[in-house]
């Protein structure tokens, strides 16, 4: 399995290409240049709480302006693009075509991202990444909210595309011989992923119109001056993106679906247990949406409906998780950079849920609600389990992009500065919210509690960061000066582990890979 | 391949018995605490950028400010005069979101006298981050 090589191509080659590994690659390095963007707005918010008072930033529009770009970009300028770069190296190959279903198609949805994230770090908007009216209608300043809206419409379209993409690609143009029940797990999550994207974003594109009219002061949909109704965009929102949260989950799960049963030089347990807990999340995933709304007001009735539909969806997580463990079980593992972040990533995926389970049933939810507890739930999901297997994956994917070996041992300490670091981060954040601290906010009273915990996440996050500037010393060390590779097994655990169908990149031309 | 999965069926079975105790549990205890008794005295709740207004049944009016007695039920009713905010007494679990064009509901029952902390917990704009106000609970 080569998907490009240390073969020197002048820049614009790849950029125009079509071909899924180079679009691929777009995605990939785009993605981490996201990542790093927004992890230092993290570490500057993370500074600022630091202690009470004004730390670095000097007034709270600032920092109200980079929690928004740091959610925002995380979410779709980092993990959507990074889960796309893993499914147009991998789904082409694994569903054995020569490329996607569409791919010019494939390469536009890529390069609407980078405008889009023009407008979203040019404009700055400071309303969250849930932009909830009627703030972001009467209140936000203008024009950053525009571009914000702009900037998601155009990201939702990329999306929208490339799960057609993606859909098109594994049902149409699979191999004859391949039957979809024996389509790896990988390729199967793309496929539930994009299905759920299909389904979930036209109500957020609706209600970001409906958003913007309403700025513009043509129509009052969110807007309660002109007999409209806030709470309807959180239906809106939040039908999407509960969904969404699963949109983003759903391949990490897959890429971990790669990396498990290799290093655990196995075969996965149960293949159609893989299968039907994709399925089942992604039915299940569009019962919940209302649980982020359960101190609005709702009904007892409501609540319920809602807290049941949640809870539906945690035994087929479940299922992934025994999966991976009834695979590792009795297992040859070797524990190398991308087994361990696998790993972890799990480990933390089953905390993560756990405290999800606190936040749907309804009593608790008022504790937990808008908490600092909502911060360390979600973080454990979007950093601890879905950017876990996301970096991991990269690790995984390195020597066969450049044909060399990242060096072992930083990746190693790389991922125990990560572990660690999410664990003081996230956890601390937890209990923080216990003691009632509320999320988005700049300063905050000298409250013993609030301060020895404020400052220990804060220490946390720098050993994230220290961990993250390794990793990305290592990748440029590694990718001119790494030991070369040996393609046919990288990772030194027996050939017959790895994915056994090759693609060619035409452009390398003939003769090469 | 071959292996059994009734081990899967005997994990999943333990987690979906732990998951409906959990839900069983919480429905029950909200189904509870969900109707305010009917004695409760009722505090008209103002949230505005970026301060909170209270008004007693008696008329009194208290800005930034809130006195009440303990072991007394009291029932909040909830509004807010621009955008979304939350009003919130994290150390009686008091957590309520203060929508415009509407009147949200929640009570309690102090418990334990003294000063407690009142906050906005959903973001409201500039000055989300100080939106705080004193509760007073005195004894009788
Ligand atoms: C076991 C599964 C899960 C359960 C039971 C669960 C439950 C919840 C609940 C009830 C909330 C609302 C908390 C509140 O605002 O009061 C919440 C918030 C959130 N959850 Fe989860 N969740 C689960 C999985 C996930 C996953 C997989 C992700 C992400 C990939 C995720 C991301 C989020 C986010 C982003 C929020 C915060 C929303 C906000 O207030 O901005 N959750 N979760
Ligand atoms: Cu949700
Ligand atoms: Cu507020």
């Amino acid at each position: 399995m080569v998907l490009e090589l240390a073969r020197p191509r002048p820049i614009w080659q790849i950029m125009f290409s079509t071909h899924h590994t180079d679009v691929g690659l777009l995605y990939l390095v785009f993605s981490l240049l996201a990542m790093f963007v927004g992890g230092a707005m993290a570490i500057a918010l993370r500074i600022e709480l630091f202690a009470p008072g004004i730390q670095l930033i000097e007034d709270s529009m600032t920092y109200n302006r980079l929690f928004t770009a740091h959610g925002t970009t995380m979410i779709f300028l980092f993990l959507l693009p990074s889960a796309a770069a893993v499914g147009n190296y991998l789904v082409p190959i694994m569903v054995r075509y020569k490329d996607m279903a569409y791919p010019k198609l494939n390469a536009i949805a890529f390069w609407m991202i980078p405008p889009a994230a023009a407008l979203v770090w040019l404009g700055m908007a400071d309303f969250g990444w849930y932009a909830n009216p009627p703030y972001s209608v009467i209140s936000a300043p203008a024009p950053a909210a525009e571009m914000w809206i702009f900037g998601l419409k155009v990201l939702g379209v990329s999306s929208i595309l490339s799960s057609i993409n993606f859909v098109v690609t594994i049902l149409k143009c699979k191999h004859p011989d391949l039957s979809l029940g024996k389509v790896p797990l990988l390729a199967w999550s793309f496929l539930t992923s994009s299905i759920i994207v299909l389904a979930a974003m036209p109500t957020f594109a609706a209600a970001l119109l409906m958003l913007l009219t309403d700025r513009l002061g043509v129509s009052g949909f969110f807007n309660p001056a002109m007999g409209g109704d806030p709470i309807a965009y959180s239906h809106l929102f939040w039908f999407t993106f509960h969904p969404e949260v699963y949109v983003l989950v759903i391949p990490a799960i897959g890429m971990m679906y790669e990396i498990i049963p290799r290093f655990s030089r196995r075969p996965i347990f149960s293949h159609s247990s893989g299968v039907a807990a994709f399925i089942i999340l992604a039915l299940v995933s569009f019962a919940s949406w209302a649980h982020h709304m359960f101190a609005t007001g709702m009904s007892f009735t409501e609540k319920t409906v809602f807290m049941v539909g949640t809870l539906a969806a945690v035994p087929a997580s479940a299922m992934h998780v025994f999966n991976f463990l009834a695979t590792m079980w009795n297992g040859r593992i070797k524990f190398a950079t991308p087994m361990m972040f696998a790993v972890g990533g799990i480990a933390l995926f089953f905390a993560a849920g756990a405290g999800g389970v606190v936040n749907t049933a309804m009593p608790l939810d008022f504790i937990t609600h808008d908490s600092y507890w909502v911060v360390g739930h979600f973080h454990l999901f979007v950093f601890g389990t879905i950017a876990f297997g996301t970096i991991g994956f990269v690790y995984y994917l390195f020597p066969y992009i450049t044909g060399r070996m990242y060096n072992e041992k930083w990746g190693v300490v790389h991922f125990i500065l990560a572990f660690v670091g999410a664990c003081i981060t996230f956890f601390t954040q937890h209990i923080l919210g216990l003691f009632g601290m509320p999320r988005r906010i700049y300063d905050y009273p000298e409250i013993d509690s609030w301060i020895s915990m404020n400052a220990l996440i804060s220490v946390g996050a720098m050993i994230i960061l220290v961990g993250m500037v390794i990793f990305l010393g290592n990748m440029i060390y590694s990718m001119a000066k790494g030991k070369p590779a040996n393609l046919e097994d990288p990772f030194g655990l027996g050939g017959k582990y790895y994915y056994p169908f090759a693609q060619r990149n035409p452009q390398h031309g003939e003769g090469g890979y | 391949m071959a292996h059994s999965n009734w081990a899967e069926w005997i994990y999943l079975g333990v987690v979906t018995a732990l998951l409906i105790y959990v839900g069983a549990e919480a429905w029950n205890v909200e189904r509870i605490i969900d109707h305010a008794p009917e004695d409760a005295e009722i505090i008209k709740v103002t949230a505005q950028q970026w301060f909170w207004s209270f008004e007693h049944e008696d008329g009194t009016k208290e800005v930034g400010e809130l006195h009440l007695k303990k072991d007394h039920a009291y029932k909040f009713e909830i509004q807010s005069k621009d955008v979304v905010h939350n009003f919130n007494i994290p150390e009686f679990v008091v957590l309520m979101d203060a929508i415009p064009g509407r009147i949200n509901t929640v009570w309690f029952s102090p418990n334990e006298a003294g000063e407690f902390d009142i906050q906005c917990r959903e973001y409201c704009g500039l000055i989300h981050y100080n939106m705080r106000a004193k509760l007073f609970v005195e004894g009788v």
